[in-house]
C-alpha cells in the first residue's frame, strides 16, 4: 500500500514538502547564527553580574572574588553614614531631576513650535541643526565648553561687553556648575527629544482640526483643545519612564566638565564610583554604591511603567 | 483659514525667528571652535576670535598632523571603529535573522529573546566589568574596547523586526530551490535589509568613534589610547600623569588654536556621517520608541 500511495504523488510536490519539513526540523543553522551573540553576552553581560557579590565582601585583588572575606551589608551601611556619599546622592538626584524636567518641557514646547512651521525647508533645516549636538561626544563638547565658559572665554567677554557683567565661574563655582550642567544637557538633548513628540503630532487625526475650524476655533484654541490633549499620553509615558533615571545624572557630561573645585555640589554617583572605586581601588564600596543606584533606578522604572500603563495604556511588550 | 489672520502671521514671524535662533545656537560652539582653529595663535590666545578666523592660517593643523601622538591615537580610533562596527554588525545580523523566525521554526526562540532582553535590563556595572576584563587579561588590547559592547540588543531587535517584515514568500521560494538558512540570509534578506544595516552601521561608527571611557578604563599605556580617550586626557582633564611629560606635547596643548584643531578633527568624522545619519534615524528611532 505504502509504495502505491507514494507513486501516485507527483515527484516535485513530494520532494518540496519533504524539504520544507527537513528545513523546519533542521534548526542547527539558526542556533549557530545565535552562537556568537550568546557567547559574547554570557561573558560580558552575565559574568559581571556574578562579580556583584564583591559588594558584600571585602574584595582584595590578590585574594580574588571567591577568596575575599564576606562583610555582609557593611559597605551599604558605610555609604549611608559617610557624609560624602550622602551629599553625592543628593547632588545626583537634584541634577538628574532638573534635567528630566527640562528635557521633557523644552522638547515639548519646541515640537509645538516646529509643528506650526508650514514651510518644509525651514522645518528640515531647523531639525538638522538641533539634532546635531546629540551625536557629538561629551569629550569634545566638554573641551569646547570649558574653553568658551572660562573666565576669559568668549561667553564671559560677551556678557561683559554687552551687559557689563563681571566674569562668572560657570564651571568653578558649585551653584553655577549645576546651572551650567543642566543648561548644557538640555542644549545637547532637546532637539533629539522633539522626535518622539513630532511623531505623536504626525499621528493626530486631521478631522479633529477640521471640526475645531468649523466651530470657529482659532489656532491657539486648537492647540489648547486638540494638539496638547493628544500629546498628553506620550508626555506621561516619557515622563514616567524617565523617573528611572533619577540617579542617572550623565557620567560622560559631568566627568568632562567638573573639577575638584565643584566636587561638593557637582559630584554625582557615577563619578564618585569611578574615583573611589577604580582610582582609589575601593572596588567593593564602589560596587555597593553602583548596586544602590541600579536598585533605585529599577524600582522607579517598574513603578513608572505601571503608572504609564494605568494612565496612558502603554505597554512595552 | 487660521493661518491667514494677522495674529497668526505675526506669530509665524516670531516663531521662525525663535526656531532659527535655537537652531543656530546648537551649532555656534562648533563654528566658534572651527574659527579659533584657523586663527593665528596671538589673537586666539587674547580671545579675539568670534565666529570668523582672525589672521587665517592652518598652522594649528600642520602642527597637529605632525604630532605623532595625535596621529597614532587617530589611527587607533579608526581601527577600533572599523573593527567594532564590523563585529557588532556581523553578530547582530546573524542573531537578528535567527530571532526573526517564529517559534515553529526555532522552538527555543523565546528563551533566546529573554536571554538577550535580560542583559538590557540588568548589568554588572563598571567595577565588576573592569575586574572581569582584568581577569581575562584583556587589558591594553583592542578587544577590551570592541568586545564588551559588541552585542547591541536594541539594534538587534530593530533588525529582527526588519527581517520579520520581509515577505515570507521570498523565503519560501528560496527554500523550494533548496537554499539553507545561511543562503537565505545572505542572498535574500541581506540585499533587502541593506538600508537598515547601513543606518545601524552609521550609528555604530558614531558610537565607536565617540567612546572614550572604556579606553580610560582598560588601556594603561597612553600610546594605545583611541583619539577620544587621548583628547579627554590631554585637553579636558589635562592629566599628564599618564603621559611622559613630553615638552613638545605640553607646548602644543598650551596653544588654544592647536587644542581647537584637535577637537575639530575629533568631531569631523561625526559631522561627515551626520547628513546620512539624520536622513534615516528619525524613522528608525520612532519605530523603536513609539508603539501604536
Amino acid at each position: 500500500m505504502q509504495t502505491t500511495t507514494k507513486a501516485l504523488r507527483a515527484p516535485g510536490i513530494q520532494s518540496g514538502q519533504a524539504r520544507m519539513k527537513g528545513f523546519l526540523r533542521r534548526t542547527w543553522p539558526l542556533h549557530l547564527m545565535l552562537l556568537p551573540a550568546v557567547i559574547l553576552q554570557l561573558i560580558f553581560g552575565y559574568l559581571p553580574l556574578g562579580g556583584l557579590v564583591i559588594a558584600f565582601k571585602d574584595f582584595k585583588p590578590y585574594d580574588g572574588i571567591w577568596g575575599s572575606a564576606w562583610v555582609g551589608l557593611e559597605h551599604f551601611r558605610f555609604m549611608f553614614e559617610y557624609p560624602d556619599s550622602k551629599q553625592v546622592i543628593i547632588n545626583t538626584a537634584l541634577i538628574a531631576g532638573l534635567k528630566i524636567m527640562f528635557n521633557i518641557a523644552v522638547p515639548f514646547i519646541f515640537a509645538l513650535l516646529l509643528n506650526e512651521v508650514r514651510r518644509s525647508s525651514v522645518k528640515r533645516t531647523v531639525q538638522t541643526l538641533v539634532y546635531l549636538p546629540y551625536f557629538i561626544s561629551w569629550v569634545f563638547l566638554g573641551g569646547i565648553l570649558t574653553d568658551m565658559l572660562a573666565s576669559d572665554g568668549i561667553v564671559n567677554s560677551l556678557l561683559n561687553s554687552w551687559f557689563g557683567i563681571e566674569p562668572i565661574l560657570f564651571l568653578g563655582e558649585g551653584n553655577w556648575f549645576r546651572f551650567t550642567v543642566v543648561l548644557s544637557d538640555v542644549w545637547q538633548q532637546f532637539g533629539f527629544g522633539t522626535i518622539v513628540y513630532l511623531a505623536a503630532l504626525a499621528g493626530v487625526n486631521p478631522s479633529l482640526y477640521e471640526a475645531a475650524e468649523v466651530d470657529g476655533a482659532t489656532r491657539w484654541q486648537q492647540t489648547i483643545h486638540v494638539t496638547i490633549p493628544s500629546l498628553i499620553p506620550i508626555v506621561i509615558v516619557v515622563g514616567t519612564l524617565a523617573m528611572g533615571n533619577i540617579l542617572n545624572a550623565d557620567f560622560d557630561q559631568i566627568f568632562n566638565l567638573y573639577n575638584p573645585l565643584v566636587y561638593e555640589k557637582g559630584d554625582i554617583i557615577d563619578t564618585f564610583v569611578y574615583r573611589t572605586g577604580i582610582l582609589n581601588g575601593q572596588y567593593s564600596f564602589g560596587t555597593a554604591v553602583g548596586i544602590f543606584k541600579s536598585v533605585v533606578g529599577f524600582v522607579l522604572i517598574v513603578i513608572g511603567y505601571r503608572i504609564a500603563y494605568k494612565l496612558a495604556d502603554y505597554k512595552i511588550f | 483659514m487660521y493661518y491667514k489672520s494677522t495674529g497668526y502671521r505675526t506669530f509665524t514671524v516670531f516663531n521662525y525667528l525663535v526656531l532659527l535662533l535655537a537652531g543656530t545656537l546648537c551649532v555656534l560652539p562648533i563654528i566658534h571652535i572651527l574659527a579659533v582653529s584657523f586663527s593665528a595663535s596671538a589673537p586666539a590666545n587674547a580671545h579675539l576670535v568670534g565666529l570668523w578666523p582672525v589672521d587665517f592660517n592652518v598652522e594649528s593643523y600642520t602642527k597637529t598632523m605632525n604630532n605623532p601622538n595625535f596621529l597614532r591615537a587617530f589611527l587607533i580610533a579608526i581601527e577600533r571603529t572599523a573593527l567594532g562596527t564590523f563585529i557588532t554588525m556581523s553578530v547582530i545580523t546573524l542573531a537578528g535573522y535567527a530571532l526573526s523566525k517564529d517559534s515553529s521554526a526555532l522552538r527555543s526562540r523565546s528563551v533566546y529573546a529573554w536571554f538577550f532582553v535580560f542583559t538590557m535590563l540588568f548589568n554588572g556595572g563598571v567595577i565588576p566589568t573592569y575586574i572581569l576584563i582584568r581577569n581575562l587579561h584583556m587589558m591594553d588590547t583592542i578587544w577590551a574596547l570592541v568586545l564588551p559592547g559588541a552585542v547591541q540588543v536594541f539594534n538587534m531587535i530593530l533588525l529582527m523586526n526588519f527581517f520579520k517584515a520581509t515577505p515570507k514568500e521570498l523565503e519560501e521560494a528560496a527554500l523550494i530551490d533548496g537554499a539553507g538558512h545561511f543562503t537565505i540570509l545572505f542572498k535574500v534578506y541581506l540585499p533587502l535589509a541593506l538600508p537598515a544595516i547601513a543606518t545601524l552601521s552609521l550609528f555604530s561608527i558614531v558610537g565607536n568613534w565617540n567612546a572614550w571611557f572604556d579606553g580610560l578604563l582598560y588601556i594603561n599605556d597612553y600610546r594605545n589610547y583611541p583619539l577620544a580617550t587621548f583628547l579627554q586626557t590631554i585637553i579636558v582633564t589635562q592629566d599628564f600623569s599618564k603621559l611622559n611629560p613630553d615638552v613638545n606635547e605640553l607646548k602644543n596643548i598650551s596653544q588654544r588654536t592647536v587644542k581647537a584643531a584637535q577637537i575639530f578633527i575629533g568631531i569631523l568624522p561625526v559631522l561627515l556621517v551626520y547628513p546620512y545619519l539624520q536622513r534615516f534615524f528619525v524613522k528608525g528611532i520612532v519605530l523603536g520608541a513609539v508603539k501604536e
